[in-house]
């Protein structure tokens, strides 16, 4: 079998951030696992989500020597939650509320999700 | 229906190590000891009693191998859970049970640090979380710093109130000669310093110290042949819900929800029997959180609820009557010395800080990022 964590990777190496959806009781599953935490249930089938979200909860970190970044918590709106940054705004700038787009981007190498102020309609 | 626990264990001996900055060289093992000789004595005790060993560590993966070695215990009964800074207050429950099943007689919980010495760096034995480490968030603050963001959203928490906690905490220390912060401290100051991970300053967030501890429990007839006044344990409860933070279903709801409800159900007690709080404050947020959870006020109200001296020397509901992680000492897992301070209130030995006629003491300790709550009522013989 692939591994929940390798099918995770093959979607971000596409610039696809991917969930599971239970078969059983359609909950939205993250992080990747071989089964619901919901019910149970092993019949977990791999969606890609949109990628529109809204931040859940956020701090903005201040090295002493470098600047300030943020780290937030992502509700997605099929229904997952995620860790992930804000970018495009100064760090201590993002609010809770504020509705996100994700991307994957490069990091030391490895593809990470990110995400962007959506801009308003 | 769980068997009935209460009053079928009680602490009969706590001590600290060293505390704070202790000699070069000095193990987390080493403190293991002082506190165990020191807590033995207390009790009346000696090493020959000890049948049960319960320990957790952030140096020693197999804990309670590492500890009875170095104490030259042979314990018939021994458990190394560890659920991070609760652990030891998670000990308590599951001690009384070992006691009461007629497992162990006497049960050593005991804990060392020298994280202060060791470079002031959090030891943790925890691997990177990979949905979480790219994001290069500050462990643990940076996690306690969102479920603080996120209580500050939905009910108006101020950082006032945050540094209100601080300022609490550094009173109490003020009344205690083994706190290691005792200097005056206000608001502003709190207000005023680093910014670390916000809305969390450093004055936010608990010491880096080293030091260990040592609790001794034994079944309620064993106490009538010992010395000092027996602390019984009137309920415990334990839960958690989640590991990683983001994994947290409701980051201004802890578990300590379901644990505090738990206890109070086994001592058969409500909050306005509680006399003395202790609770892991690791970062200022914690004791507002726990408060709300643990039904001494609503949800949302914590940050109010402390304010105006409520929870500080002279206040209506004293917590963190050593001066807590905040001022007090705080090794890396800080749960012990909730339940030490809180057998010490209700022997009456509190010296400047003693809350006058304690009979209850709720000791709630955290382990992890909010993950593990873990709640415990100790009584007075009264109390029985």
């Amino acid at each position: 079998m692939t591994s929940p964590a390798a099918a995770y990777r093959e979607h971000l190496d596409r610039g696809e951030l991917a969930f599971q959806e239970c078969g059983s009781c359609g909950k939205a599953v993250f992080y990747p696992r071989v089964l619901c935490t919901e019910c149970g249930s092993t019949e977990l089938t791999w969606r890609s989500s949109a990628g529109l979200g809204t931040v859940y909860a956020t701090t903005a970190l201040h090295p002493r020597d470098k600047d300030p970044y943020n780290v937030a918590l992502v509700d997605l709106d099929e229904g997952f939650r995620m860790m992930s940054r804000v970018e495009g705004v100064p760090a201590p700038d993002v609010r809770i509320g504020l509705r996100v787009r994700a991307a994957v981007v490069t990091q030391d190498d490895e593809p990470v999700v990110i995400f962007r102020p959506e801009e308003a309609a | 229906m769980s068997r009935d626990l209460r009053g079928r264990a009680a602490v009969v001996g706590v001590a600290e190590s060293d505390l704070g900055q202790v000699a070069p060289g000095l193990t987390p093992l080493d403190l293991i000891g002082q506190a165990t000789a020191r807590a033995l004595e207390d009790a009346g005790l000696t090493k020959a009693d000890v049948d049960g060993l319960f320990t957790a560590s952030s140096y020693h993966a197999l804990a309670a191998l590492d500890v009875a070695e170095y104490l030259g215990l042979r314990p018939r009964y021994f458990d190394g859970t560890n659920v991070g800074g609760s652990s030891f207050v998670s000990h308590l429950l599951h001690a009384a049970t070992a006691i009461d099943a007629g497992l162990c007689e006497v049960a050593l919980i005991t804990y060392g640090s020298t994280q202060r010495s060791d470079g002031g760096k959090l030891v943790t034995p925890s691997a990177p979380f990979p949905y979480e480490a790219p994001y290069k968030p500050r462990y643990p603050i940076s996690m306690y710093a969102l479920a603080t963001s996120r209580h500050m959203h939905e009910y108006g928490t101020t950082r006032t109130q945050l540094a209100e906690v601080a300022v609490a905490a550094r009173e109490w220390a003020r009344l205690n000669p083994k706190a290691f912060m005792r200097d005056p401290l206000t608001v502003d100051e709190v207000l005023g310093s680093r910014m670390i991970s916000d809305p969390l300053t450093k004055l936010d967030c608990c010491l880096v110290t080293d030091g260990g501890g040592a609790v001794v429990l034994t079944s309620p007839e064993r106490t009538r042949s010992l010395g000092k006044p027996p602390v019984f344990l009137l309920g415990a409860g334990e839960a958690t819900w989640h590991r990683n933070m983001s994994a947290m279903p409701d980051l201004t709801t802890t578990a300590a929800s379901e644990s505090g409800p738990r206890a109070f159900a086994m001592a058969g007690l409500k909050p306005a029997d509680v006399d003395v709080v202790e609770l892991y404050d690791a970062f200022t947020i914690n004791p507002i959180l726990f408060l709300e959870d643990l039904g001494f006020c609503g949800k949302g109200e914590g940050g109010a609820f402390i304010g105006g001296g409520r929870i500080a020397p002279g206040g209506e509901l004293p917590v963190n009557t050593n001066g807590g992680g905040l001022s007090y000492c705080h090794p890396g897992m800080y749960g012990i010395f909730l339940i030490i301070e809180a057998v010490r209130q209700l022997r009456g030995e509190g010296g400047d800080r003693q809350v006058p006629g304690s009979n209850v003491a709720l000791v709630n300790g955290n382990g992890g990022t909010l993950s593990s709550q873990v709640t415990a009522l100790f009584g007075t013989e009264a109390t029985l």
